[in-house]
């Protein structure tokens, strides 16, 4: 990955001006490709009037109204019946007073975050799971047509989601599993260990082999030696898988539509169903992203150092 | 925590065990730990990827309705197969597939591979701005994806305003997403700035991946930076950059989630592209026969444009 020691004084280190016309073409890139992000974001703090004004406004008064939609469900009703009701007692239940509205209930996001959060962290650890241990078998052992398996378990990615779900779709009828938090988190476990096993193979393999066979001389049997010497290693491996399968599985769209429509609902394809009275409630669409995207954006932040090795090392790899 | 508590049941039973048995267990284990490792793997991949594939091929030959669970099955052979590639829908389906897919791949490894470049420079800051850039391709496509069709709003969308406010055209004048001109191309633009930093991460590792003393000799040789970047650079990050169309074409090759959000197919069906149709097939008009069979075409499909490209990138790997 790095060029070593040399490169400070290197002859071949590109000049001051080169340099500064990279960074900022490269910045120019990134402040743009933020703009449709910082418009979710300013989109969420809008009330519905604003977010859909002509031309579209980037000054106005923030609202958390997109917010509190977001997790209730209204009603309209006549002035007169409001007048009759006891004051607002929070500021959403004001907001929707003075739209000419009552709370009915809470909306479905939070069941269907709950459910994101459940299946994607279910999933993730039993593909790091799974994976880990596969990965250590394929690593260590001689394991007949290892070449084969490790090929086939990779082709698996290769199918279109919607080519599998059709048959999942009839198994999962047949099995009960249709709509269950169990059956999604198997599939996303099914998609993701094809992608653990061969990362954490890379990083098992570049463990080297000594260690656990001295623990082994030392007394600890195949076992031991597996989780006291060669886990402890491959934490950095590990720890990168698991933000893979995380991101895909809390991202997954396909199947979530298809294969999932109350119970088991994950957010992705709950929150382009957020409407209220004619059309789509931006604003509350748009507070159901932002508070989507958050959990991502923090662990992208957070672990980029792993993040940026798994997918490079997954990529050379491969 | 756990893996103390393991052990020191491991140790205990192992006390407890008669010397012989103990050499057993040993002299089996290195197997039978590699089949128990091994196989809840295996069995979860067939019973979730294999057995469901077969099945498709299974149902590819009937003409089953998952609608209608109690109906007669009939074997119909291979007639859904000659429909299917006889059926001018489907040859639309794959030109669109073919347009994303061909000039999503062409804009992104150029745009990747500049910002790679640039980013290689080293400029204060660069670790930071990597990852700025990263975040679209960490994001949801379809939560995102349902956020531009607002983003390519006439009037009301950002996008729209930004053009208009660059190029003086009535922001009302056109429709990304509405009409059968620019609709293919709304998806591309939105495909190309969620993954332009994934093809750009790969290049970054090709760029960094060739050594500086191959730079340092063409300097002493006075070769020019220009030539430099044809004769090393270039060339040598090329593996790096066919891996990246490689992940990147298979990806797009079965996209839904976007374009299924953004447009739907829409308008009419000119960016309908091949998942989005199988979806209309199965899940709309429910010809799960006919529909697995196109599901096992789009497959092998994939499958064998992989296996060409990647016998290529084994060739140029090996030069």
């Amino acid at each position: 990955m790095s060029r070593g020691i040399s490169h400070a004084h290197s002859i071949v280190e590109p000049g001051p001006m080169s340099r500064r016309v990279a960074g900022f073409v490269v910045v120019l890139y990134a402040i743009v490709a933020l703009v449709p992000l910082a418009w979710i974001f300013l989109t969420s703090i809008k009330t519905p009037p604003d977010s859909i004004s002509y031309p579209p406004k980037v000054i106005f008064d923030p609202s958390l109204e997109g917010y509190c939609n977001l997790f209730t469900t209204r009603s309209r009703q006549t002035p007169e019946y409001l007048a009759t009701l006891p004051p607002a007692s929070s500021l959403c239940e004001r907001i929707a007073r003075d739209r000419n509205m009552v709370f009915v209930g809470p909306s479905n996001y939070a069941p269907r975050f709950l459910n994101s959060l459940i299946i994607a962290f279910g999933s993730t650890a039993l593909s790091v799971l799974l994976g880990t241990a596969a990965a250590y078998g394929f690593s260590r052992f001689k394991v007949p047509l290892a070449d084969d398996l490790l090929f086939f378990i990779l082709s698996t990615r290769m199918m279109p989601p919607i080519a599998v779900a059709i048959p999942i779709f009839l198994m999962y009828r047949e099995l009960g599993l249709s709509d269950t938090k169990l059956g999604m988190i198997l599939l996303y476990t099914a998609v993701n260990v094809s992608l653990a096993v061969w990362l954490l193979k890379g990083f098992i393999d570049e463990i080297p082999r000594e260690y656990e066979e001295a623990a082994m001389i030392d007394g600890y049997t195949r076992l031991q030696a597996f989780f006291r010497v060669v886990l402890p290693q491959a934490t950095t491996g590990i720890v990168a898988t698991a933000i893979f399968c995380l991101i895909f599985a809390w991202n997954e769209y396909a199947f979530a539509v298809l294969l999932t429509s109350g119970e088991a609902q994950t957010a992705p394809p709950f929150i382009p169903t957020i409407i209220g009275e004619g059309g789509q409630d931006w604003p509350a669409v748009a507070a159901g992203t932002t508070l989507f995207l958050v959990p991502i954006l923090v662990f992208t932040v957070l672990l980029r150092k792993q993040l940026l090795r798994g997918i490079t090392f997954g990529a050379v790899r491969k | 925590m756990s893996d103390v508590a393991k052990s020191t049941l491991i140790e205990r039973a192992a006390g407890a065990t008669p010397a012989p048995v103990v050499q057993v267990v040993r002299g089996l284990s290195d197997r039978a730990i590699a089949w128990l490792f091994i196989s809840p793997t295996i069995v979860l991949l067939l019973a979730i990827n294999i057995f469901p594939l077969i099945w498709t091929i299974k149902l590819s030959f009937t003409n089953f309705r998952a609608n209608r669970p109690n109906a007669e099955v009939k074997n119909i052979g291979i007639d859904h197969f000659r429909s299917i590639l006889t059926d001018p829908d489907v040859w639309a389906a794959m030109q669109a597939t073919a347009h994303f897919v061909f000039w999503t791949i062409l804009i992104q490894t150029v745009l990747g591979f500049a910002l790679a470049y640039l980013l290689d420079r080293r400029f204060r800051g660069h670790g930071f701005w990597t990852t700025v850039i990263l975040i679209p391709m960490m994001l949801s496509p379809a939560v995102v994806g349902n956020f531009w069709a607002f983003l390519y709003q006439p009037q009301i969308g950002l996008f729209n305003y930004v053009i208009s406010f660059f190029t003086g055209i009535e922001p009302s004048s056109f429709e990304m997403i509405g009409s059968v001109k620019l609709a293919p191309w709304a998806i591309v633009l939105v495909d190309t700035w969620m993954w332009t930093p994934y093809v750009m991460l790969i290049c970054l590792a090709g760029l960094r991946s060739i050594p500086e003393y191959i730079y340092e000799a063409a300097e002493v040789d006075r070769a020019s930076k220009w030539r430099q970047f044809w004769t090393i650079t270039l060339p040598m990050a090329l593996p790096f950059i066919m891996l990246a169309v490689l992940f990147r074409g298979i990806e797009n090759f079965k996209m839904f989630d976007l374009v299924n959000l953004l447009t739907n197919g829409g308008p009419g069906s000119t960016t309908e592209v091949a998942s989005i149709t199988l979806k209309r097939e199965a899940f709309e008009k429910w010809r799960t026969g006919y529909s697995s069979a196109f599901a096992i075409i789009l497959f092998v499909t994939v499958f064998g444009l992989a296996n060409i490209y990647v016998k290529a990138l084994n060739k140029v790997k090996s030069r």
